[in-house]
């Protein structure tokens, strides 16, 4: 370790004003924290005594979509055997998934990083780790057979329109990872919709000729609420909660997801309030399209929607976003709730969308600052009103 | 009634009049920096909506629409009298905004220094010509229901301007690289708002 302290010491002053390599003194700085807590102190202002410094949080936030990438990468494997009809070792499923998902996860590092540290440099500003989650949320919201180029178009887009132009790291108004997910669904629906894009080797025709790739949301949308495996097996609620059915990589297994959510709630990196009033959200409008039950889409019970689709994957990783949720203790529950409403409500009641989630939290990131703005108003005219009476 | 709530909840999010159809921008880009003089010309609009597209409505089906004058005689069954129809809408808007504005200067005198130009550019704001003109093209059936109509897309625009600037409040300190200071980003904003009010898009109700 001290070794290593003395060559980053000695190739240090390269990289300050004056040095060699002056330009790139932030590239120097991200890679220098990365590696040692920083040694500088704040001389003004606001002291917070915390290990939990942004990199840390966002280190603890991997940890806790490792599980969900690591059951993705599995399930992309078995769904593929699944779809050719073979029975394989477990390995080779294994293998299969990491030669789907690991390139994924590459080229949104690789992009979204390159676009990062071009921007780092050429603004003076440091790097920041806000990416790493990003570029690690979007492998686990795509579908396994997406091509790469459109990742990387998608990442570009997301990091440049969604971040950068609003000054980088913690100025965003919309989650990244998920403007890259709809701006691909947007783009290219033909791609990012539909039943064979949810199993790796489908678009290709590598698979048997009756299966079907469709998810248990589009079977859902169709009347179908007995859902199915692509060979016709059924899907029971085990099943759905194991996580062994089509969908984007990360969102099928419940299990995973709860694990990361347990990391992030004893880490208190994710805010619980957003949590639970989002499934408060859901299970209300559950409850009362199961009263209207027009259509067998609307009679599946309420538990159900939280299995199929992403809606848990959604809630624990997409909404809990600290930069783009609603900052205020009342305005996370407000925030939370019509999440898990409007979720449901798309899910449900547009025919054209199969997923409801990603589009509620995007529309509820564009009014969170809405809802602050009131709280803090209402917190105001509170305060006035107890400091006239007295 | 549920004809009625349909038409409501469809005009504020589904055809939603800067999301859905980019009308009323100028305004929309111009007074929504701060939350409250934007809430105060959201209202602004959606009072002239609530009045004159009701007003247009019986314009439109007892004068212009063609037929509409059998009331008077029915000689004049075939008579259609559409070209009038630009020039008529926009001189009942004129003069409803004219009366906005007495009434918010003598209510408000701040907002109405704040709102400044904007107010009486109201009458030339492209929502509310394009609520009369969406109201006669898509023939409601009476008047209750265009009423509704005007009052949810003006619920609807105030939604958005209202959303934008509390955004803009908030990135107020952002680093936002220069050249898109000011009415770039403010456009990057509106489009992503865009987006995220496609989940909208398709819901029949």
């Amino acid at each position: 370790m001290n070794k290593l302290r003395r060559t980053v010491d000695k190739i240090k002053p390269h990289f300050q004003k004056g040095g060699k390599f002056a330009k790139l003194e932030s590239t120097f700085g991200a890679f220098e924290t990365m590696l040692f807590v920083p040694n500088h102190t704040t001389k003004s202002g606001a002291h917070i005594r915390d290990a939990m410094d942004m990199k840390r949080t966002m280190v603890v936030v991997i940890f806790a979509l490792v599980p969900s990438l690591l059951f993705g990468i599995y399930n992309t494997g078995y769904q593929h055997f699944l779809a050719i009809g073979e029975s394989a070792e477990f390995w080779s499923v294994v293998w299969y998934g990491l030669l789907k998902v690991v390139p994924i996860v590459i080229v949104s590092y690789v992009v979204g990083l390159a676009i990062e540290f071009i921007f780092a440099q050429i603004r003076g500003h440091e790097v920041n780790e806000g990416f790493l989650v990003s570029g690690f949320l979007i492998p686990l919201i795509m579908p396994a057979d997406v091509p790469l180029w459109m990742v990387a178009v998608a990442t570009a887009f997301a990091v440049i329109i969604g971040k950068e132009v609003f000054g980088g790291t913690g100025m965003n108004i919309l989650n990244p990872a998920l403007t890259a997910r709809a701006f691909l669904f947007f783009a290219y629906p033909a791609w990012m919709s539909g039943d064979k894009v949810w199993v790796g080797g489908m678009v290709d025709g590598q698979t048997l000729d009756a299966f079907s790739g469709a998810t248990p949301l589009a079977q859902a949308a169709a009347g179908n609420t007995s859902f199915s495996l692509g060979n016709g097996a059924g899907i029971d609620t085990i099943d759905m909660i194991i996580g062994t059915i089509p969908g984007s990589i990360g969102e099928t297994s419940k299990i995973a997801i709860l694990i990361g959510a347990a990391i992030l709630l004893i880490t208190r990196v994710g805010s619980l309030r957003i949590m639970l009033s989002m499934l408060a959200g859901g299970v209300t409008m559950g409850l009362l399209l199961n009263t209207f039950a027009a259509n067998p889409f609307m009679e599946i019970p309420w538990w159900e929607h939280l299995l199929i689709g992403s809606f848990l994957f959604g809630m624990v990783f997409m909404a809990t976003d600290p930069v783009t949720a609603s900052q205020t203790a009342k305005g996370k529950i407000i925030y939370g709730f019509l999440i898990g409403f409007l979720a449901i409500l798309i899910r449900v009641l547009n025919p054209a969308y199969p997923e409801g989630t990603m589009l509620a939290i995007l529309l509820m990131n564009v009014f969170a600052p809405l809802i602050d703005h009131y709280v803090v108003q209402g917190n105001i005219k509170k305060r006035m009103k107890r400091l006239k009476t007295t | 009634m549920e004809n009625l709530v349909n038409i409501f909840v469809k005009s504020i999010f589904v055809e939603n009049m800067v999301f859905a159809y980019f009308l009323g921008m100028c305004s929309y880009l111009a007074v929504s920096k701060t939350v409250k003089t934007s809430v105060g010309l959201g209202l602004a609009v959606v009072f002239v909506l609530v009045i004159t597209v009701p007003i247009d409505y019986l314009i439109e089906n007892y004068l212009l629409a063609e037929g509409a004058l059998v009331w008077l005689s029915p000689e004049l069954a075939d008579v259609d009298l559409g070209f009038l129809r630009f020039i008529l809408f926009i001189a009942v808007i004129a003069s409803m905004v004219q009366l906005v504005e007495m009434i918010v200067e003598k209510v408000s005198p701040t907002l109405y220094a704040n709102l400044g130009i904007f107010l009486p550019l109201i009458a030339v704001n492209c929502a509310i010509l394009g609520g009369s003109l969406f109201m006669a093209e898509r023939e409601y059936a009476n008047i209750a229901e265009a009423t509704t109509y005007g009052f949810g897309s003006g619920i609807g625009w105030f939604l958005a301007i209202v959303g934008i600037a509390a955004i803009r409040e908030k990135i107020k300190y952002s680093n936002v690289p220069a050249p898109l200071k000011g009415l770039g980003i403010t456009f990057i904003i509106t489009g992503l708002m865009g987006l995220a009010f496609m989940g909208f898009m398709g819901i029949e109700l």
